[in-house]
Parts: C-alpha cells; structure tokens; sequence
C-alpha cells in the first residue's frame, strides 16, 4: 500500500511544520507569560467605539 | 485608514465583511437546511424526486456541501474576521483580501449550487466538486491564508493567543487535504479522473474526510470558542495552560486518527491499529480542551 506511505509523508510534513513553529513560539517567549494573555483578551473592545465615547464626553470639559 | 490623534493612532476594523459572513452564514445554512429536509421527506415519499437535477442522489451533496462549507464556512470566516483584529490590535492586512475572498467564497457556494443538481460531480464525498471549482477553493483559500499570515506579521500584540494558533492550523491542513484529495487528471471542463485508483483512492478520500471534520469543523471552532466563549461569560478562561497543552497536543496527533473510519477493511491491520492508538491519545487534548 504505497499509497499509506505517500499519506503518512505528507502526514509527517505537517507535523515537522508545526513542530518548526512549536520550536518558534517556545523560543520566542510565546508561553513565558501565561497569566495575562486570557485576561487581555476580555478588553478588546472596538477602538473606535472608544474615541466615539470620547467624544461624546469632551463638550463638556472644555480645555481638557 | 490610520490617523494620528494626539499621540494615539485610531484604528478602524472591518466589520463590513465581519457582518456580510454573518449574513451569508445565515442565509446559506437556511437554504442549506431546506435541501436537507427535502432529500429527508424524499426517503418516505419518492414522488417528491419531481426532476432528474432534483433527485435525492443530485440534492444529497448540495445539502452536505451548503451546511459545511456554506453554513459553517461563512461562520468560521465571521468568526475569524471578527477576532482576529481584535486579538492582534490590528485591521486584517489588505481590505481587498478580504473581499476577494468573501466573494469568492460565495462564487464557489453559487457553482456547486448549479453543477450538484446538474450531475457534475466527482463522486467523493464532501469533495464532490469538479476541477474548474477545486482550483477557485484553492485560490480563495490562499487568499484567506494569506491575509491572516500577513495579519499576523503586523500584528501589534506580542502574544499569539491561543484562538490564532488554531486558525492557522486549520488554514494549513485544509489547504493540504483539499489539494491532495482533489488531484485529477481533466479530460474535459466538467469531468475528471482522480489520480489515485481503487482502494487507494478510498483511503485518500478518507483521510481527507476524516480530517476535514477535525481541521475545518472542529479545530476553527475550538479557537472561536477561546475567543467569544470568555468574551460572553465575561471571565477568562479556567487555565490558559491547558489550551497550550490543548492545541499542540491536538495539532500532533489528530490528522494520525483517520483510520478509525477504515476499520475491518483492506487498509493494513498496522494502520488501522495504529489509526486507533492515535484516537486513544486524543483523549489528552480533550481533556485539556474541556
């Protein structure tokens, strides 16, 4: 069955990518911090909904 | 679409085609669904096979191809649009791009629309689409890929958050299986033959089945589910560790498991051994995962 051969290879291929990205992401400090990554992400909100909120509240304190 | 406000830089993300996925997403998987129920009452009521290019064989893949690659396809790309600007602090790469691929994706849905009920297909499940439409999913999904890798190289947050991880791996498995599977030698613009024959075009088809069901409906929804799983809750999730642990142990062991979809046949007893030792070992992933 050749053709198991020919799966497995790609198969292995795929495997080395990631594991050439493992290597990457471990070198590159990627899991170094483990703590804030899943905190960070509850405080994406649209910047520009943000500087629209701004906006809204600036008539109201001129000069700052 | 930058500008400097007094020191801060303004960003705009795309929520245009975030919200034109959703919308396809919805529609595609209604229409989707119908054809569902209507191959469902074909069973019991053979009158309702009215048409040749209505029949159950012609509508059966135009049900499984909307639900999966339409229905849940637009989803992921909703998704990922959506998340994956917020994640790195940047807008996708190239708004083009994003068109491209939005609209050539639709293309794509609308063709095998039309070739299903019209008898075009290949006759390998979930890949029934002839060579014309193979070779525009490939290039779409290149365009896809290539606005998220180009995202990723901009991006203004160190981290990778564990939701990109599993969307890259999606993007490079699907684009292996797809191109592997889809090999054909064309003998006119609607017909082509496979290049693998037999058995051995089974087993390919199989382990293009079997991890197109791990890398396109599942891996892209665990990372949606990192993402707007705490987003709705509003608490982070339970051990960022364990989706680490998850992720990687899932990317090395899942595309081995195929063979469990090929017991007792003429696939050798080591590989399906084998295939079933892999499926074992993704009890560690699902732990970690849930």
């Amino acid at each position: 069955m050749e053709i198991s051969f020919f799966l497995i290879l790609i198969s292995l291929g795929v495997a080395l990518i990631f594991l050439g990205f493992f290597f990457w992401a471990v070198t590159n400090g990627q899991y170094e911090d483990v703590a804030s990554p899943p905190l960070r992400i509850l405080f994406d909100g649209d910047l520009a909904e943000v500087v629209t909120e701004r906006e809204h509240d600036e008539p109201d304190k001129p000069g700052v | 679409m930058n500008q400097t406000n007094q020191g801060f830089e303004t960003v705009y993300y795309d929520n245009k085609t975030v919200r034109d996925f959703a919308l396809a997403c919805v529609g595609w998987g209604l229409i989707g669904m119908i054809v569902g129920l209507l191959i469902a009452l074909q069973l019991p009521l053979p009158g309702l096979n009215f048409a040749e290019q209505f029949s159950f064989g012609r509508l059966r893949p135009l049900h499984t191809n909307a639900v999966i690659f339409a229905f849940v396809g637009n989803a992921i790309f909703f998704g990922v649009y959506y998340s994956m600007p917020r994640l790195l602090k940047t807008p996708m790469a190239n708004p083009l791009l994003s068109r491209l691929h939005f609209w050539g994706w639709q293309l794509i849905i609308l063709l095998a629309a039309i070739s299903y009920p019209l008898g075009i297909t290949t006759s390998k499940e979930y890949a029934e689409l002839e060579w014309p439409i193979d070779i525009l999913i490939t290039i779409v999904w290149v365009i896809f890929g290539l606005n998220m890798i180009l995202t990723i190289l901009k991006r203004r947050e160190q981290h990778m958050y564990v939701a990109i991880w599993f969307y890259l791996a999606s993007f490079i498995a699907v684009a292996i299986l797809h191109v592997v599977n889809s090999l054909a030698i064309p003998v006119s613009l609607t017909k082509s033959y496979s290049v693998f024959a037999g058995v051995q075009d089974a087993l390919v088809q199989w382990w293009y089945g079997h991890n197109a069901v791990a890398f396109f409906l599942t891996t892209p929804y665990l990372g949606l589910m990192y993402y707007f799983l705490p987003k709705a809750s509003g608490r982070p999730i339970y051990s960022y560790r364990l989706s680490i642990i998850h992720f990687w142990s899932l990317v090395f062991i899942y595309i081995w498991a195929g063979p469990h979809h090929l017991l007792y046949t003429a696939v050798p007893g080591w590989a399906q051994s084998l295939g079933v030792v892999f499926s074992i070992m993704l009890i560690a992933p699902s732990w970690g995962g849930c």
